[in-house]
């Protein structure tokens, strides 16, 4: 923060699209889900955001989204004016065709076209007159990512968007997302509990403990990324650390150990 | 390619193999063809062989082909096509103004607090009261005129409209008024592309009820003091003791539902066509 002092908010603005500080959230009086967590996201930045389950990821993603109007809370939340939002379902209105869909909100005269394009992005051309059902989990979610793209976000927030998916449709939706978000340059928070997606796909991995960011790592493997390279394996280990996998193994193991003598 | 391949298996003449373990059917199986006309053939059939034999008064009830000699008469000097006109008229006027009536009460108490407060209660009594048990004091009001009939049927076709549309508005799911939220739309976006879609399916069920209930309250209202109409008609002849015109009478009602059911069906075929590919 001291860094920052000196700078005008111009400069401020020119370097963060996100930030976020000292923000509190909590659904009851028996503790905060979020406990004063500082955030802060570059323009074109992709931020991975893992923790455990019930650890507060939903909770910040949609306090960045502006759903949050009811939850008690404090702290401060500075986004751009263009965010689209991603959710763990397709979301996508059963009573509209595809193309509606996608261009659902969408004002001007070239909206259909922006649609059809954004369509042909996520490689479903052809598919502007389905309704949703007849599409496919996997092609409901590249629809449901047309449809935050051709808002041209500067700010994509994802929440498990790929959680339901199989895990070959899921690397599929890696390679589209990481083309599109190279296309489209928007700053992404992207909530994942998949370790290896988180490093496949960010350039910044942040952990989320106790209603904080308790680690936050660059990810700088380059371009190519694979699970084999041995940096891949000792981020995974690390972040898995980080979210304590391998205490939890142990105490499964000595409840194991317990149960079976 | 396919059909190609398809037509010498089923041509050949070999034996064809076809060995299943099939479980004990619990379910009614198979449909009958044209199940839904065997059942009123048969009470016809009843029907004409005890007039023919004598066993049915034509007092009681007069022959079929008496029946629909008195429904061609009736056509011929135009007395059915008049009655049914008017009777149609009130129906559908009814009907009409009740749906629009509903509906809008539904809208505007599903979409915002105080139209709930203001209305839903009033809404629950009315339902707690027959509207065919308004009728003396719509007589009173109103007087014996058309405006009284159409009134009492509007006013019992708006329940069954006003219930279903407002659950099925209440019922929308959540994540869409979200989903809504995050591409940044107005309000008035939000019923038309949202709301109106999503509560088609409660309205749509209403209107079955609808149509049942405008038919009903028109019986009634025809029973009373009506001058003109099917129910008049039928109302007439039973002073005279003329069971056939009564029989005529009853039919044309019938189709009356069966055509505005139908009209609500296929409305229902095209609007809900995203949801009816579903199977
Ligand atoms: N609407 C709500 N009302 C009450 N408690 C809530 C609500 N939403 C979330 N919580 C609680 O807040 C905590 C954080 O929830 P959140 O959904 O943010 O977790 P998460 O990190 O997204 O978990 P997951 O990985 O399982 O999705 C949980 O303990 C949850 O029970
Ligand atoms: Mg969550």
């Amino acid at each position: 923060m001291a860094t920052d002092a000196g700078l005008t908010t111009g400069q401020l603005e020119d370097r963060t699209a996100v930030r976020v500080e000292r923000l509190h959230r909590s659904f009851n009086e028996a503790g905060g889900v979020l406990n004063g967590l500082d955030l802060d996201i570059a323009p074109g930045e992709f931020v991975a955001l893992i923790g455990r389950s019930g650890s507060g990821k939903s909770t910040l993603l949609r306090a960045l989204a502006g759903l949050d109007r009811d939850v008690a809370g404090h702290g401060s939340i500075d986004v751009p004016d263009r965010v689209s939002v991603v959710f763990q379902d397709s979301r996508l209105l059963p009573w509209r065709r595809i193309l509606d869909n996608v261009a659902f909100g969408l004002r001007g005269r070239d909206a259909r076209r922006r649609g059809e394009e954004a369509l042909a992005e996520v490689g479903l051309a052809g598919r502007e007159r389905s309704w949703p059902h007849e599409l496919s989990g996997g092609e409901q979610q590249r629809a449901a990512l047309a449809r935050s793209l051709v808002r041209d976000p500067e700010l994509l927030l994802a929440d498990e968007p790929f959680g339901a998916l199989d895990a070959l449709t899921r690397m599929r939706m890696h390679i589209l997302l990481k083309r599109l978000c190279a296309v489209h340059r928007p700053s992404v928070l992207l909530v994942t509990h998949d370790v290896d997606e988180a490093i496949v796909l960010a350039d910044r991995v942040i952990v989320l403990v106790d209603g904080v960011v308790s680690s936050d790592i660059h990810i700088d493997l380059g371009e190519r990324r694979s699970p084999g390279d041995p940096r891949f394996a000792s981020l995974r280990t690390r972040l898995l650390a980080e979210l304590g996998v391998e205490d939890d193994h142990e105490a499964i193991d000595t409840q194991d150990r317990k149960a079976a003598s | 390619m396919t059909t190609l391949l398809e037509r010498p298996t089923a041509a050949s003449a070999g034996p064809v193999v076809d060995k299943r373990v099939v479980r004990r059917r619990l379910g009614p199986g198979k449909r009958i063809p044209f199940s839904l006309a065997i059942g009123p053939l048969l009470l016809v059939g009843l029907w004409c062989l005890l007039s023919a034999t004598g066993r049915l008064d034509p007092r009681t009830l007069s022959e079929p082909w008496v029946v629909v000699e008195t429904a061609r008469d009736l056509i011929e000097n135009g007395r059915l096509q008049d009655a049914l006109q008017t009777s149609a008229v009130r129906a559908f006027a009814g009907l009409g103004l009740g749906t629009a009536i509903g509906t809008l009460l539904a809208l505007v108490s599903g979409l915002s607090r105080v139209g709930e407060a203001v209305i839903d209660g009033p809404i629950q009594v009315k339902r707690a009261i027959p509207t065919l048990a308004l009728l003396p004091l719509l007589v009173l009001w109103l007087g014996i005129t058309e405006e009284m009939k159409i009134v009492t049927i509007a006013l019992a076709v708006m329940l069954p409209v006003y219930i279903h549309t407002h659950n099925g508005l209440r019922t929308i799911d959540g994540r869409y008024a979200e989903l809504a939220e995050t591409v940044d739309i107005g309000r008035p976006q939000f019923i038309r592309d949202i709301v109106l879609p999503g509560a088609m399916p409660g309205f749509l069920l209403g209107m079955r009820f609808a149509v049942t209930t405008a038919l009903l309250s028109l019986v009634v209202v025809e029973q009373i003091n009506a001058t003109s109409g099917i129910g008049y008609m039928i109302h007439l002849a039973s002073s005279y003791g003329q069971t056939e015109i009564i029989v005529v009478g009853l039919v044309v009602y019938a189709l009356l539902g069966l055509a505005a059911d139908g009209l609500v069906r296929t409305i229902e075929r095209k609007a809900l066509a995203w949801r009816r590919t579903l199977g």
